[in-house]
């Protein structure tokens, strides 16, 4: 579904990603692991299309397309999902009109006719008990004065509604207690399948107790320095990115 | 700002003291002659202080020289030329209120429609108020606008003809918005009006008032309109201004709110027309425990400039007013933003803010945001604070990542900036019709359809 192959990006003249390779097939679950600033973030704006991030090599082919050719818009029509790490407030913007037009815009994508409001109304219920979200949520304008926790379950909420082919989950975990984890960690769950993709993308081992991945990767200083199973995740866990952090060292001298 | 000083130039000012000799006789023999002495103390008080210069403090940003460059003529009457079918599209749907139509400065009542009010409620022309009742009028008309400091108002107050009246009694709640359409026919001269409209509201009434800037057909105009606004104890008063008039046209109104004891006053400004507009906005809270929301949403594009006046007198304690502006300038427009508040030495507990927000759409486009606070008392709350800035890229980033166009996301922020002012106001079919107007003002507007 997903093919990186060898992707730098800079941001500002400064190198961040250098080199990244990463193949994701359809149903499986990918986490992406690393200290903080090793590249993780940009690597999920990246694949979203954040313009701010200069591709300067390598490429992305996205069930057999270019990635990088598309814009923002069009990833999204083709079924890219990014749920942000800092999901952005929009004043005056209401959440569930905001969502109706995201969906509706993608049907159009895809030349199917537009949801009507009852369709659209009942398809939201079905989610919003998914995620446990408060109905006044729906009512406020998208994100604004949400709690962090709120924040983060309204991007799962909106993954559900999407239903994304592919899904890339920003530290989605941050700043959530373990209650709100398990309802987003459910949301993520109810999404998996065979037809399916996510890139899991988290400081702390601590989600991929709920969303338990197929494959972890470890991103050190723009580069994936070791790949292995839900194991790796434990690993890391116990002994810290420090190890780690030091084998990359000693790679990029050599 | 860049013109030369324009105190020189004297042509509209010589225009209008010519058209006032003129005038002058015709008045006294029509029944208002009791107001000669007052429109004489006007005219007197013009030709002596003249129009301001941008080295006025309350006009630094705003250069009037188109207007005081132009020598204009009198509107004439012209309801007869205007067809009710051209006023249909400013018609608030779903609201059979009372609208009262003026064209020119003149009560049209064939094209005005009227609608049933509460037992003792008046809704009508002034002029024929002046005529048949002025004893309703003396103590209120031209007692609170004060034109021996104001230029555009002493000239109001010289050609006081015709306008609205309205007056709700005590304790009378009126449901429907009172709309007063302002129409401007222009005509191969630049003509001037001067509408003058005094709301009066007894105790613990309420009431809304639209009043509603429009011209038919193309032609400089200037509309230099004053509204009183008195407001009895407890009273609540929702006033609605919507300045949507050609792009020739030169509008300059006051609004002035005389405010009694815990009364509520709020007032909503929309500009959207104009080639240069100037409004004033000046409340005073006169009685103990008012308040006084402002609200004001001004959008320009191309070369219009919008000059938004604020001055809210506390006069009394345990007063709280609010004002918040809000700004989108695209083109080479201009936009002011000046807000003044004054609290008077025994207006202690005073509770007043101000908030000014603006959206710069292009490089060209310019915003001059003054707050201006002169506090006499001691125990006193007084905010301000203005914000200037562009669109929000990262919010537009993360409706495209949603599947939104980059230009949906765009007009959606846009409208979200606008549509905030827009939710403020409580009298629906007005809101529902400025929501249509803002949308159409919104660069590709049409894409907001279904997302609003």
């Amino acid at each position: 579904m997903l093919e990186i192959k060898n992707l730098h990006a800079k941001i500002n003249g400064r190198e961040i990603l250098k080199g990244v390779d990463l193949t994701v097939r359809a149903g499986e679950v990918h986490s992406i692991m690393g200290p903080n600033g090793s590249g993780k973030s940009t690597l999920a704006q990246v694949l979203a299309g954040r313009e701010s991030y200069e591709v300067t090599e390598g490429e992305v082919l996205y069930r057999g397309k270019n990635l990088l050719d598309m814009s923002p818009e069009e990833r999204a029509c083709e079924g890219v999902f990014l749920a942000f790490q800092y999901p952005v407030e929009i004043p005056g913007v209401n959440n569930t009109y905001f969502l109706k037009a995201a969906v509706n815009a993608i049907r159009k994508y895809h030349g199917q006719e537009e949801l009507d409001a009852m369709d659209f109304l009942a398809l939201m219920r079905s989610k919003m008990k998914l995620l446990d979200m408060d109905e006044g949520l729906l009512n406020r304008s998208v994100n604004e004065g949400f709690s962090g926790g709120e924040k983060k379950r309204n991007e799962i909420f909106h993954m559900a509604v999407l239903q994304p082919a592919l899904a890339i989950l920003d530290e989605t975990d941050s700043g959530l207690d373990i209650d709100a984890m398990k309802i987003v960690a459910n949301g993520v769950n109810a999404l998996r399948g065979p037809d399916r993709a996510m890139l899991v993308v988290t400081h702390y081992q601590r989600l991929l107790n709920y969303i338990v991945p197929d494959f972890v990767h470890v991103l050190v200083d723009g580069r994936i320095v070791r790949s292995g199973g839900k194991e790796l995740a434990l690993e890391l866990e116990e002994q810290g990115y420090a190890g780690i952090e030091g084998e990359a060292a000693q790679l990029a001298k050599a | 700002m860049t013109e030369t000083m324009t105190r020189n130039d004297t042509r509209a000012l010589d225009g209008f003291l010519q058209s006032f000799k003129d005038l002058e006789a015709g008045w006294s023999k029509n029944g208002q002659g009791w107001l000669q002495p007052v429109r004489r103390a006007a005219i007197a008080r013009l030709a002596d202080i003249g129009f301001p210069t941008v080295h006025d403090e309350d006009w630094r940003f705003t250069s009037l020289a188109p207007i005081v460059r132009t020598a204009f003529q009198p509107a004439v009457g012209a309801a007869a030329s205007v067809d009710a079918g051209s006023l249909a599209p400013f018609a608030f749907a779903g609201c059979d209120c009372t609208c009262l139509v003026f064209v020119n400065g003149r009560f049209a009542p064939e094209l005005s429609t009227s609608s049933l009010l509460p037992a003792g409620v008046r809704a009508g022309s002034l002029a024929q108020t002046l005529a048949d009742d002025r004893a309703a009028l003396e103590p209120h008309l031209a007692r609170h606008e004060d034109f021996q400091q104001e230029a555009f108002s002493a000239l109001n107050t010289a050609f006081l003809t015709d306008g609205a009246f309205v007056s709700v009694p005590r304790g009378i709640v009126v449901e429907k918005p009172i709309h007063i359409l302002y129409v401007t026919v222009p005509g191969s001269a630049a003509v001037a009006t001067h509408p003058r409209t005094l709301v009066v509201t007894g105790d613990g009434s309420q009431v809304s008032v639209v009043e509603d800037f429009v011209s038919l057909g193309d032609g400089a105009h200037l509309s230099n309109a004053v509204t009183e606004l008195v407001v009895g104890d407890g009273s609540v008063v929702g006033h609605y201004l919507i300045q949507r008039e050609s792009r020739q046209a030169y509008h300059v109104s006051t609004l002035r709110g005389q405010q009694g004891r815990s009364s509520s006053l709020t007032s909503h400004t929309v500009l959207l027309g104009g080639a240069l507009t100037r409004r004033n906005i000046h409340p005073v809270l006169a009685g103990e425990g008012g308040e006084c929301l402002i609200n004001g949403l001004f959008m320009a594009n191309g070369l219009q400039h919008m000059d938004n006046y604020m001055k809210v007198e506390h006069a009394s304690p345990h007063c709280e007013s609010r004002q918040v502006y809000k700004g989108i300038l695209d083109g080479k427009s201009h936009g002011v933003f000046h807000g003044r508040i004054i609290v008077h030495k025994d207006a202690q507990k005073t509770d007043a803010k101000q908030t000014n927000m603006n959206l710069l759409l292009s490089e060209d486009a310019q915003i001059d945001t003054k707050p201006q606070l002169e506090i006499y008392a001691d125990d006193v709350k007084c905010t301000h604070g203005a914000t200037v800035g562009q669109i929000d890229e990262e919010a537009i980033f993360y409706l495209r990542s949603r599947g939104l166009a980059e230009a949906s996301a765009r007009a959606l922020l846009l409208y979200a900036f606008a549509g905030d002012m827009l939710q403020r106001m409580k009298v629906e079919p007005v809101r529902r019709h400025l929501e249509r107007l803002v949308t159409q003002w919104v660069p590709q507007g049409n894409l907001l359809e279904g997302v609003r």
